[in-house]
């Protein structure tokens, strides 16, 4: 219990101090892009930036509007840090560490709809920006709740149908499970991890994923240029800073499930060479490299791309992204029907197409389909 | 809404409960890069109808310039479109020198051509780098302000100022250009189309950028040319007209270069036009630099308006007492009423000069093409989205300073 704890609060630090840290990355990594220098003055390379931010954020006039209604105003902000926390409680940070004679697993805990927690509490997030914009009482916040709303809806569907092709795939919704199941690279002839089985679903995902976390080229809810600051126009101090910082809560978040839904998590090649605590050590260090690289390419994508207008953002979420993830459900449904033997009358059909996806889908290790396969 | 055929509106005309809002886009809005407001009957995000208000920064420069000798009238005119002031700067001054008629010589006007030039690729490329801020790809106007940085450094040699530039003189140019321009200037034609191609390749083929330009803020060239459009704007409707070709100054009829026009007038067009003429710029700076004329850098004929050589001042009797008569502006000048027009860096700048031979201008009125544009924007962002009229707005390149002179 006390374990638990501790990874509570460890946890719980970590993310906040990444997040801090990601201002600063992001500022660092546009300037690299923009051919700048970047913030530099505080410290050496700018690294006490974001405690001089969050202490800036902190004493600034806690400003509200005179119309807008005092409790949601307070309570948007408050959601949207809530909800960008708590999602971190399910992703499986690193193998299991052996201290003290126990095993404690680097997981806040290991629910069995892990991936369903993951979706709901995003989903929550939203009321944070909707609740916050709405209460303002401005027209500018007003649009971009209305679209951050419109946005999260239409991409959350991609996103779950893309999750379901995973959960298909691996047949447990925990995120351990799912981790597990991509061990090492190399597995039965394939590469193990996720993203070779489905890279349709990998794309599709990273998509909706920029999307939920209100980046470029999907930040209209906050798009500065036509909204001046969105839902959070009226945001000032630290309710603003909250908004903020759940942003990049939440893009660290989202960028932990894809490495974790589709890179294998803490799994890397090799891995077999060591054991124990070593391996937790190094898969923990892995899995925030890959987390990090995620990150990096998110910021790329914010400072390369323009953004979309809204209703080309429908468009694409409606009629590109949910018929595209959904096709690849069916064909990931179809294959898995196959190799579980569900046409297994006529083999000699089999044809090349086929043979080849069965390859990569044949890595299932778990003993009742293995024994499903020894039944053909 | 206007009926023409390429002004489509995204969608039914029928709004989908009957409720509308008011919006204040401005006059403190981050898309209007200046002062000016728009108010917005919008339907979710379609525009349904605007009403356009200016006179945020009116600061009566016509007035103004009633008041002033005409030396002083120059330091005004680089607050009209302070993106391309040395354009303004030269076109007062070629007003002043075809009412007092006098012939500058070959080699100034190549050199005011040069400057005109940099200042037409500095407006451009700010409106350029303007309209991918406003579509959210910040990274090419850093880009392409370090080419910015690059003119400016060259107006600084010329100069000494950078964006108020107050540039040349009425007759010439108060000096040569410096042995350190010559090297600055040939730095930045040999590595400008490097970096311009990085920014031409980031934008021009992007998938997303054209889907929100193309169709966004259109304008057919009927309509354009009913408002009065002139420049870039002009020309991405489909209209070849150039004040550089069509009534030559300082003798643009030497140089080679084209005139792109677009098809659509839409945002996407007026991009692509001010793209490419950033190229015809530059070859024309080429052209003017490598036939640079030898002669002077001033007109000898005008020495009741070009300012004497210091030296003179102190030992020559003609020199002191033209010093003495431009300093507190005593110069009296011929009766009479002359126009004439620049290609400025968006569209035709025109200078109505009426003189009754006082020491000041009877009459000055500026023929500023962002108060022409900014009349047809209600009619261009009718029917768009709110992201349409943002991006029209910075593609029409409509700067304050201009618009409300």
């Amino acid at each position: 219990m006390i374990i638990k704890l501790i990874i509570v609060v460890v946890l719980f630090a970590v993310t906040l101090g990444i997040a801090a840290y990601l201002t600063l990355m992001e500022r660092k990594v546009a300037a690299w892009m923009q051919d700048r220098i970047g913030p530099d003055r505080a410290g050496p390379f700018g690294l006490l930036q974001p405690l001089a931010d969050g202490g800036k954020m902190f004493f600034k006039e806690d400003f509200r509007p005179t119309n807008a209604d005092k409790w949601l105003f307070i309570i948007g902000p408050g959601i949207a840090m809530f909800t960008s926390l708590i999602t971190g409680a399910v992703i499986p940070w690193g193998p299991d560490l052996q201290l003290f004679g126990e095993t404690i697993s680097l997981q806040v805990a290991d629910v069995n709809i892990g991936i369903l927690f993951i979706m709901g509490a995003v989903s929550i997030g939203v009321y944070g920006i909707m609740i916050g914009g709405w209460a303002s009482n401005n027209k500018f916040a007003l649009f971009g709740a209305i679209r951050a709303s419109s946005q999260m809806i239409s991409y959350e569907l991609a996103m779950g149908v893309s999750v379901i092709t995973i959960v298909m795939m691996t047949g447990s919704l925990s995120m351990r499970d799912i981790v597990d199941q991509q061990h090492g690279f190399w597995q039965d002839g394939w590469f193990s991890w996720n993203v070779f089985k489905q890279p349709i679903c990998f794309v599709v995902f990273l998509i909706t994923a920029l999307a939920e976390c209100n980046r470029a080229p999907f930040d209209l809810p906050e798009c500065e240029s036509e909204l001046i600051g969105g839902y959070h126009t009226e945001y000032g101090a630290m309710k603003l800073g909250f908004f903020l910082f759940a942003e990049y809560v939440n893009m660290f978040i989202s960028c932990a499930v894809i490495s974790a839904l589709f890179f294998g998590g803490y799994n890397f090649p090799g891995m077999d060479y060591f054991s124990g605590n070593t391996l937790a050590i190094l898969g923990t260090l892995v899995f925030f490299a890959k987390t990090f690289f995620f990150i990096f390419v998110f910021m790329w994508i914010r400072w390369t791309l323009p953004r979309f207008r809204y209703d080309q953002l429908m468009h694409i979420g409606w009629k590109k992204m949910i018929p595209i993830a959904l096709i690849n459900l069916l064909i990931t449904g179809v294959v898995i029907a196959y190799t579980e033997g569900w046409f297994s009358k006529d083999k000699s059909n089999e044809s090349a197409s086929n043979a080849k996806i069965e390859q990569p889908l044949g890595v299932n290790t778990s003993p009742e389909k293995t024994k499903t396969g020894n039944s053909l | 809404m206007s009926d023409t055929p390429n002004n489509k509106s995204l969608f039914a005309d029928e709004t989908i409960d009957g409720q509308i809002a008011t919006l204040n886009l401005g006059p403190t809005h981050p898309a209007t890069h200046g002062i000016f407001q728009n108010v917005l009957t919008v339907d979710g995000e379609k525009i349904l109808d605007s009403v356009q208000t200016v006179g945020y920064i009116h600061r009566a420069f016509e007035k103004l310039a009633e008041r002033r000798p005409y030396n002083q009238i120059t330091p005004i005119t680089d607050r009209l479109n302070y993106c391309s002031s040395p354009i303004n700067n030269m076109g007062w001054e070629m007003t002043m020198e075809k009412l007092i008629g006098v012939q500058v010589p070959k080699k100034v006007d190549y050199m005011r051509v040069i400057i005109m030039e940099l200042a037409r690729i500095a407006d451009h490329l700010v409106c350029n780098s303007v309209i991918g801020v406003d579509t959210g790809a910040l990274t090419g106007f850093t880009y392409m302000f370090q080419q910015r940085e690059a003119i400016y450094e060259l107006y600084e040699e010329v100069c000494g100022a950078r964006l108020t530039t107050n540039i040349g003189r009425i007759g010439g140019f108060e000096r040569d250009f410096s042995p350190t321009f010559h090297v600055k200037l040939k730095k930045f034609l040999k590595e400008f189309n490097k970096h311009f191609q990085e920014f031409d390749d980031l934008l021009l083929r992007n998938r997303i950028f054209m889907d929100r330009t193309i169709k966004a803020g259109p304008i057919s060239a009927e309509r354009a040319l009913d408002y009065g459009f002139t420049g870039p704007n002009l020309r991405a409707a489909g209209v070849d007209y150039d004040v550089r070709v069509m009534t030559p100054y300082s003798s643009y009829e030497d140089f080679d270069f084209d005139i792109p026009v677009g098809t659509q007038g839409d945002t996407y067009d007026r991009f692509c036009v001010r793209q490419e003429e950033v190229r015809q710029s530059l070859r024309i700076i080429e052209q003017a630099y490598t036939n640079m004329p030898e002669g002077k850098h001033f007109s000898p004929d005008v020495p009741e308006f070009y300012l004497p050589p210091k030296a003179d001042v102190y030992t020559k009797m003609e020199a002191l007492i033209y010093h003495f008569k431009i300093v507190m502006g005593e110069t009296p000048v011929p009766v009479g009423e002359v126009y004439h027009a620049v290609e400025g860096g968006n569209g035709e700048l025109g200078f109505h000069l009426i003189s009754d031979g006082g020491r000041t201008p009877y009459r000055l009125q500026f023929r500023r093409p962002c108060f022409i544009y900014y009349q047809a924007y209600p009619e261009m962002i009718k029917g768009q989205t709110i992201s349409d009229a943002v991006l029209t707005l910075s593609s029409l390149n409509v700067i304050a300073g201009e618009l409300d002179a």
